[in-house]
């Protein structure tokens, strides 16, 4: 099959999937408070419904608030082109970077700061500040991780990485152990989940990201909520796909593929099971704690490297 | 070996048994005599070493050799007279209140669990036994330190504990360090961590492990010599417990753990000089350093002090450092030197310690501004306290003048740059000591100040000890001081 | 490289990772309570890589060594002074450091210092936990920096006895154990230390009224 086929497919199966991955933790926390949960395609009702509406501007809303919901949008789905999901054998594998992926993550988060900031409300400059705050001690743990992955499987591309880890079988890396904790405690900040920010509140004194898009409706909203949730899949792809590589199609038969789609996806609901007894379990904490929490982050990180460093070279 | 058995022995069954009944009115006389006993014992093994030489063979547990054997005597005779002492001077404190009958068990118990953790270090060829023994030593002493439980002794045997713990723990790491370079050239595992064995084979051991495990047991041990910077402990801890152990500690752990350190220094500079490294001193340039240091330290701060027995704590800091200066600089006059000088300090510092309780009990307080007239009060004290701390300054014909005569000249003679810190330094410790002590044994009687039931003589004959050793070393013991010279730098003295 | 050695082998060194981890979660721990156990568990992780290295090497004293470690630091230890925090009604206090960022930056940057100090000692070792000497090395001065930057003194005693447990782990990691002798003694000394401590901390209350260490500071050399 032509490969640039395959990479769009890839990319549309990574859109499609994302209101489905937010829906099923959706449903796994409310099995677990004892609630009855919606049905598995209610946000893709919410976004049809959300896309209809008119949008409604405030009178002071720059240019930039109009462009960023698109720019938000854009990035996170350049971020999901590169992202190895089913296939690690893709053209788009050459700007799979992790650094890439870093900057279009920022790119996003820049935007959303300044459309927060850009219609003068107070909370949404609130909400801006805490994002910033937060991202500000999650990159250097993020980094961290990814350059303690980059001295293992030397090399920053992510398709490299999970072809190195792969051909290496089953071998037990204090290395790869804390990088992968690091970047969940990382992933949880940067996709604000609990304990970090709670994605449900309405309440405004605990809300960061929902603070900055308090002013968004219609469409632009729709594309902002999408663009939330594709975020969260990527980065469960990244978990999934890089400390537990096994399944993933080195090459693009279609029999390859078929057992890559169906242990991604069962991988992918692990995960959204473990994020969901992880939100019910904890509880979200005061911001004052939170760079605490991110330095437990950085020092995961930072021990992964060391050990690296220590106990598995030479 | 049975002379050998008993001195350890008998301080841990006394020990033992005082645990349960030293709350009993003989148990003052008990531990007496418990350490009267060692001291025969202790002699007996001397004389056996002085006719058979040194004990214990290729690869025993024990060895006693020229090093050891002077020491484990003298542990024990500072041990009998301090107890001595001890009888009274603890019956005194009882009935001033300072502590009750339970306490006076676990005092008893633990001086002669100290005394027996001594001798194990003293005896033990066994490196790793010699560090579990100067832990213990730690153990044995630290609820002592507390014993009168006001705020301030609490602070001091927290001090103690957490400092001479870690120290301890830093010295556990070099021994460990010590074992690695030598389990690689010294086949039998067990026999690794032996002295003996090791001593024979310190050529072949790894210098640079040698080097860094030198640097983690210098500064482990060297936290129990007192030396500055890890000295803090020492002050507290000396002026806040009773005197009898104020006596012992200075007397004894001192010298065990500097003994402990020259013997590493032994093994480290065979590693070292024959591993062709660029640096084959380190161990003595750096147990210099420590010592000069500690010495000029010591000596300033002499002149600050308020209580007594703080001032004649840092006076052994300062002869600590000394000695681990002359054992630095190495060569058989300084070596001689230092071997001397271990002697006669420890029986100098323990006298002065009996003078000064007996002192603080006429006086009824430490600080050194209510203490005066001691001279007119009760002649035995003062003039005890006045010549101990002219010992101990080094005057002639006392024995610590002859030490530090030899160790004078032996700086000359290689570093000759480094006479005058030593010389001033001297004087400046001698000013120290002098200044405070004057007004005590020559000033004002103060109103009331009665005569206390004083028992002087082990001062007096610590005195005398130190004055013969000052005039003329018995040929045994000098020739004992020149075969450990031998020992510990290759060339004897005589 | 770390993929040619045996499973086990891997074993060991990712569970010496995770001792070096749990030394700085002591360091970064706010409560005493969660201080005993993290203390803990880094007993039982040092135990299980010392059977691990007795497996793998062959002798069989380490097997005793591990359980003495699980008997003493992972059970005894913390159940002593999960008593004594009952009985001085100190588990709901604070008993963090000044600045939680600042020393755990410092930590890291003594696991770097140790690396470079157990290079020349590592490359005369052959076994597979010469790598493993400079984690230990680690733990011990991590103790020693959760020492310093306490001021409450059951912190402190976590400190020093997490870095026991780093003396013991270096012990294995270097020289496969001690001789028998050595460890019952050191054991033993450890034993007896904890116990005196437990006493000390009564003391301390009894005469200072709290736990705090920083006030007992009236033996000091400055004039009043």
């Amino acid at each position: 099959m032509n490969d640039w086929l395959l990479a769009l497919i890839e990319m549309a199966l990574f859109v499609a999937l994302a209101p489905l991955f937010s829906a099923w933790v959706k449903r796994v926390k409310c099995w677990l408070q004892n609630r009855r949960a919606p049905s598995l395609l209610q946000p893709y009702r919410d976004l049809r419904r959300l896309f209809a509406k008119q949008v409604v501007l405030s009178h002071n809303a720059s240019p930039v608030f109009r462009a960023t919901p698109y720019i938000i949008a854009g990035a996170t789905l350049l971020a999901a082109a590169v992202v190895p999901f089913i296939s690690v054998n893709l053209p788009t594998a050459a700007i799979a970077d992790v650094i890439v992926l870093a900057g279009f993550f920022a790119l996003a988060r820049f935007f959303q700061a300044l459309a927060g900031m850009d219609v003068g409300t107070a909370f949404g400059g609130m909400g801006s500040s805490r994002e910033m705050t937060i991202s500000a001690l999650a990159e250097p743990a993020m980094l961290m991780a990814v350059f303690t992955l980059a001295m293992v499987a030397h090399s920053t591309n992510l398709s490299t990485v999970i072809d190195y880890l792969l051909a290496q079988g089953l071998v037990l890396r204090p290395s790869l152990l804390f990088a992968l904790l690091s970047l969940l405690l990382v992933g949880i900040a940067e996709t604000g989940r609990i304990p970090v920010d709670n994605p449900a509140t309405h309440l405004e004194l605990t809300m960061i990201h929902e603070a900055m898009i308090l002013e968004y409706s219609g469409r632009h909203l729709a594309l902002i909520e999408w663009a939330v949730q594709l975020k969260l899949l990527i980065y469960g792809v990244l978990i999934v796909n890089i400390f537990f590589p096994w399944g993933i199609a080195t090459h693009n038969s279609l029999h390859a593929l078929a057992v890559a789609a169906g242990v991604v996806f069962f991988k992918l609901m692990v995960l959204g099971v473990l994020l969901a007894v992880g939100e019910t379990v904890l509880a979200k904490m005061r911001l004052f704690r939170v760079p605490a929490f991110l330095v437990l982050a950085l020092t995961l990180a930072l021990i992964g490297l060391l050990s690296h460093i220590i106990l598995e070279v030479g | 070996m049975t002379a050998l058995y008993l001195t350890l022995l008998i301080p841990l069954f006394a020990s033992i048994l005082l645990g349960v009944f030293g709350n009993h009115r003989g148990a003052a006389t008990f531990n007496v005599l418990a350490t009267l006993a060692g001291f025969v014992a202790s002699v007996w093994l001397a004389l056996i070493v002085l006719k058979h030489g040194p004990l214990g063979g290729e690869a025993g547990q024990f060895h006693i050799d020229s090093f050891n054997v002077y020491l484990i005597a003298l542990t024990a005779l500072v041990g009998a007279t301090t107890s001595f002492f001890s009888a009274p001077y603890m019956a005194q404190e009882e009935a001033n209140g300072r502590l009750g009958p339970g306490r006076l068990r676990l005092y008893h118990a633990s001086y002669q669990g100290f005394l027996f953790t001594m001798q194990l270090a003293l005896t033990t060829n066994n490196l790793g036994v010699l560090w579990v023994a100067m832990e213990g030593a730690t153990l044995a002493t630290v609820l002592l330190v507390s014993l009168y439980r006001t705020p301030e002794s609490v602070e001091a045997a927290w001090k103690y504990f957490i400092i001479c713990g870690v120290g301890i723990a830093l010295a556990l790491f070099g021994t460990v360090l010590l074992y690695f370079a030598a389990a690689r050239v010294i086949p039998d595992a067990e026999h690794a961590l032996l002295w003996s064995v090791l001593a024979a084979n310190s050529g072949s051991l790894e210098p640079v492990v040698m080097a860094i495990a030198f640097v983690f047991l210098l500064v482990g041990y060297g936290t129990k010599v007192g030396l500055v910077p890890m000295h803090t402990w020492l002050p507290d801890a000396h002026s806040e417990g009773p005197t009898p152990m104020s006596a012992v500690l200075s007397g004894l752990l001192l010298n065990v753990a500097l003994y402990a350190l020259v013997r590493v220094k032994i093994l480290t500079d065979g590693a070292l000089a024959a591993g062709g490294t660029h640096s084959p001193h380190l161990a003595g340039n750096l147990m210099m350093g420590f010592g000069i240091v500690s010495f000029t330290v010591a000596g300033l701060f002499l002149h600050r002090q308020r209580d007594i027995k703080r001032l004649f704590s840092y006076s052994s800091i300062e002869h600590m450092g000394l000695m681990t200066f002359a054992f630095g600089l190495g060569g058989p006059l300084a070596t001689f030197g230092g071997l001397l000088h271990m002697t006669v300090h420890s029986l100098t510092k323990s006298a002065i310690f009996v003078a000064v309780g007996h002192a603080s009990h006429i006086a009824r307080t430490q600080a050194i501004e209510g203490i005066r007239g001691l001279i007119q009060t009760q002649p035995a004290v003062g003039w005890g306290l006045l010549i101990g701390t002219v010992a101990i300054a080094g005057f002639p014909p006392f024995g610590v003048f002859t030490s530090e005569f030899l160790l004078l000249s032996a700086t000359m003679k290689t570093h000759p740059w480094l006479t005058l810190p030593l010389l001033s330094g001297l004087g400046v410790a001698f000013a120290g000591l002098f200044r405070h002590l004057h007004p005590m044994v020559y000033g004002e009687r103060p109103e009331g100040q009665v005569a206390v039931p004083a028992n002087m003589w082990p001062v007096v004959l610590h005195l005398v000890l130190v004055l013969w050793l000052g005039i003329s070393i018995p040929a045994f013991l000098a020739d004992w001081f020149n075969q450990a010279a031998i020992l510990i730098t290759g060339e004897g003295l005589l | 490289m770390l993929e040619q050695l045996p499973l086990y082998e891997q074993a060991i060194l990712t569970l010496a990772a995770m001792v070096m981890f749990t030394s700085f979660a002591l360091l970064a721990q706010n409560r005493v309570v969660p201080m005993i156990h993290i203390f803990a568990w880094q007993g039982l992780l040092v135990a299980v890589t010392t059977a691990l290295v007795a497996f793998d090497s062959g002798k069989h004293d380490l097997y005793l060594s591990a359980i003495m470690t699980i008997a003493l630091k992972a059970l005894f230890i913390p159940w002593l002074l999960h008593r004594l925090v009952k009985r001085l009604g100190i588990d709901r206090e604070e008993h963090g450091a000044e600045h939680p960022a600042t020393v755990l930056m410092i930590g890291a940057g003594l696991v770097i210092f140790c690396y470079y100090v157990a290079q020349p000692i590592e490359q005369l070792s052959a076994s597979v936990t010469r790598n493993t000497i400079a984690i230990s090395m680690a733990v011990v001065l991590l103790g020693m920096l959760m020492l310093i930057s306490r001021g409450k003194a059951v912190a402190q005693v976590v400190g020093f006895m997490s870095l026991e447990n780093g003396l013991f782990f270096a012990a294995v990691a270097a020289t496969h154990g001690m001789p028998m002798v050595v460890e019952l003694g050191v054991a033993f000394d450890v034993l007896v230390g904890a116990v005196i401590f437990g006493v000390f901390f009564f003391q301390i209350r009894d005469s200072i009224d709290s736990l705090d260490v920083d006030q007992l500071n009236r033996l000091s050399e400055q004039d009043e």
